[in-house]
């Protein structure tokens, strides 16, 4: 396997929210994530909505402070805020958001849109602009025309290569890619999915790919990873992932995706029904914190948090279920 | 059969823009018999939403212009309808849930004193609209959805409850009284994975203990093939493709049908399809002939010119397209 990229090591990202009794109180949006990503792989991160996949993401961006632990990119500590990392830094690690809508600004054009990347990072002179955008939205395969419309006048699926074009701008070599294709519709998400994939190939890219779409990830991702409320729950490679789902909260994720075809359904794992919500955050549960909805519970669910395991290489799962049977192999 | 419940006849609207008109609605023709599941399966902007607005009468008034068509809700013409009738229809007929539960409720009021209005205008006797009996209603519809303590969420607005369980309650107020056909507008949408699948089986199992009617509109074929029994594809404001569920996933014939299903990412991996060349047309200036010629893989001359209609294939497989 290649290099490690980015090594996150007990990540912990935490809001306050409110007072009571004079102690703070916190949201703890991500709570000691271990990641290791490699180079020139895609990483799948998928999670219900506040589970905390995207403030991973912006803490790994610089948008917020880590409350503790370490982020490091290509063996350089980055666990600073966006303001305190070196230009350079901020040249390598590019994302693309979910809305292509919202992250644009509506009052530039696309060109005035390009231009800012490549001046802050000083990659071309003023005389070459033009022709260094013609060739980015060339990559996305935009037409140069493109060039003075404004995000108002293009449909979704091209604002989002427009998107894709401003994070490449800079010759990242580390993307993340929060939900790009999840406001889309399906035959526009096939054409933009592929063209990741090429750019990918074409300029070794690493891309972090976070969604809540698991029958994508399976089509892209070199290994997925499972997010809970704040924790990673299982990671594996995919084709183990699939083959394989061993905590109870993936296999409810995989027994609730809605699939067109039958081969597709005989991979669904049978018998597990979704039940209860994603609990808040604020007030996460004592012990494992999936147990309110885990069809799987036992006694010591309720008392402990279990640890990450690694039951086959590279295959780890974070569940009391397996840490049992795993004990009575080590003895 | 029966006759159906509802029936859609050539139906067209257009929308009164700067522009000019722009035309979504190409000549839509839907039925739905009792206790049938319909999908009603497109893109983004193809008019599905359009088509059962306009069946409820609550398109935008001045914009929305319907110059041909028929909506026949047991023969008569909801289009033709005097407000009063219209009511009845409104009121004991048809209900619909929509797609953001969020915007769905009045933030301002109670979920109990919004349900409680539901059941007082929805056509009861004086006796069955005492104020003990309205509660008692709206505290079994609740209950019907699986939300536990009635009680206290009749009292709470909708900013207290999480987003599943503000599409329940919105899911409740369609079916407290008792209803034909129930219009569902992407209810799971907005919804995670696990708690649109927790919605779609309660609309299911609430469909088929009350023998209701449901139209299903979902941009997922995947939510489709899991809910109903038969499903229109709808493009551009056209039909392009009916049949029953497991004959459209069997033998998909439409040259969009069959781009739409490559399309989805599958659980048995093996990549992703190159999607459908182009995007939906532009309504203002529709392309003459198959409006989804432009993007049609199997285009000749004869799609550019002619519009091709709805044949039936046996066993009421329809196909609008003349390489079928």
């Amino acid at each position: 396997m290649n290099a490690p990229i980015m090594t996150i090591n007990n990540l912990k990202m935490y809001f306050p929210v409110q007072k009571s009794k004079g102690k703070p109180v916190y949201v703890k949006a991500v709570d000691g994530v271990d990641l290791t990503i490699y180079k020139g792989e895609i990483m799948g991160l998928v999670g219900e909505s506040g589970s905390g996949k995207s403030t991973l993401a912006y803490t790994v961006m610089g948008m917020y402070k880590p409350t503790g632990g370490q982020i490091i990119f290509q063996g350089r500590d980055i666990s600073m805020s966006s303001d305190k990392r070196p230009l350079s830094l901020k040249k390598d690690l590019q994302i693309v958001f979910q809305d292509p809508g919202s992250s644009l600004n509506p009052s530039h054009n696309i060109r005035q849109i390009l231009e800012l990347p490549l001046r802050v990072h000083k990659i071309v002179k003023r005389e070459e602009m033009e022709r260094k955008i013609t060739q980015i939205l060339q990559m996305v395969e935009l037409s140069p025309n493109y060039m003075y419309k404004s995000p108002a006048s293009m449909g979704g699926g091209e604002r989002q290569m427009v998107s894709i074009a401003r994070a490449l701008a800079t010759d990242p070599t580390f993307i993340i890619l929060d939900e790009p294709t999840s406001a889309l519709d399906v035959s526009i998400q096939a054409k933009i999915i592929n063209m990741l994939l090429k750019l990918q190939q074409e300029k070794q890219l690493t891309y972090l790919f976070i969604t809540h779409d698991l029958s994508l990830m399976r089509n892209i991702a070199t290994r997925v990873a499972i997010m809970y409320l704040g924790k990673i729950c299982e990671m594996a490679d995919t084709v183990e992932f699939f083959r394989n789902p061993l905590h109870p909260y993936t296999r409810m994720l995989l027994s609730s995706i809605p699939v067109v075809s039958e081969e597709e359904e005989a991979l669904k794992p049978k018998k597990v029904i979704s039940t209860g919500e994603i609990p808040s955050p604020v007030n996460v549960p004592p012990g494992c914190s999936f147990h309110l909805r885990c069809p799987e519970k036992t006694e010591l669910c309720f008392r402990e948090d279990p640890v990450m395991l690694e039951v086959s290489p590279g295959h780890l799962v974070r569940c009391h279920a397996y840490q049992k049977t795993a004990g009575v192999n080590v003895a | 059969m029966s006759n159906p419940v509802l029936e859609i006849k050539n139906l067209h609207v257009w929308y009164r823009t700067y522009g000019g008109y722009s035309r979504v609605l190409d000549g839509v023709n839907l039925h739905v018999y009792k206790g049938e599941k319909v999908g009603l399966v497109g893109e983004a902007g193809c008019g599905k939403t359009t088509t059962m607005r306009s069946v409820l009468r609550i398109l935008p008034e001045g914009q929305a212009h319907i110059p041909e068509g028929q909506i026949l809700y047991h023969g008569n013409d909801i289009l033709k309808m005097k407000p009063r009738e219209l009511q009845q229809v409104r009121t004991r007929g048809i209900s619909m849930i929509f797609q953001e539960p969020a915007a769905a409720l009045n933030p301002v009021f109670t979920v109990g004193t919004q349900m409680f209005d539901v059941i007082k205008y929805s056509g009861l006797s004086k006796e069955e609209s005492r104020k003990d009996n309205i509660k008692r209603l709206a505290i079994q519809a609740i209950k019907e959805v699986y939300i536990p303590d009635p009680e206290r969420i009749l009292n709470c607005y909708p900013n207290q409850l999480s987003g599943g369980m503000k599409q329940r309650i919105c899911i409740a107020m369609a079916i407290v009284t008792a209803r034909e056909l129930l219009i569902a507008d992407e209810p799971g949408t907005s919804l995670d994975v696990t708690i649109q699948d927790q919605v779609h089986r309660l609309l299911r199992g609430l469909v088929e203990k009350k023998e209701m009617s449901l139209i299903m509109i979902t941009h997922s074929l995947g939510v489709a093939r899991e809910l109903t029994d038969r499903i229109y594809v709808m493009y551009a404001g056209n039909i392009v493709e009916v049949a029953r569920t497991s004959d459209l996933f069997a033998n998909p014939l439409h040259p969009y049908t069959l781009g739409l299903l490559s399309s989805v990412p599958k659980l048995t991996g093996g990549g992703v399809a190159e999607g459908i060349y182009g995007r939906i047309p532009d309504y203002l200036r529709p392309p003459g002939g198959c409006r989804f010629h432009p993007r049609c893989p199997r285009a000749v001359q004869r799609c550019r010119e002619e519009k091709p209609l709805l044949r039936d294939l046996g066993d009421g497989h329809q196909v609008a397209c003349f390489q079928v």
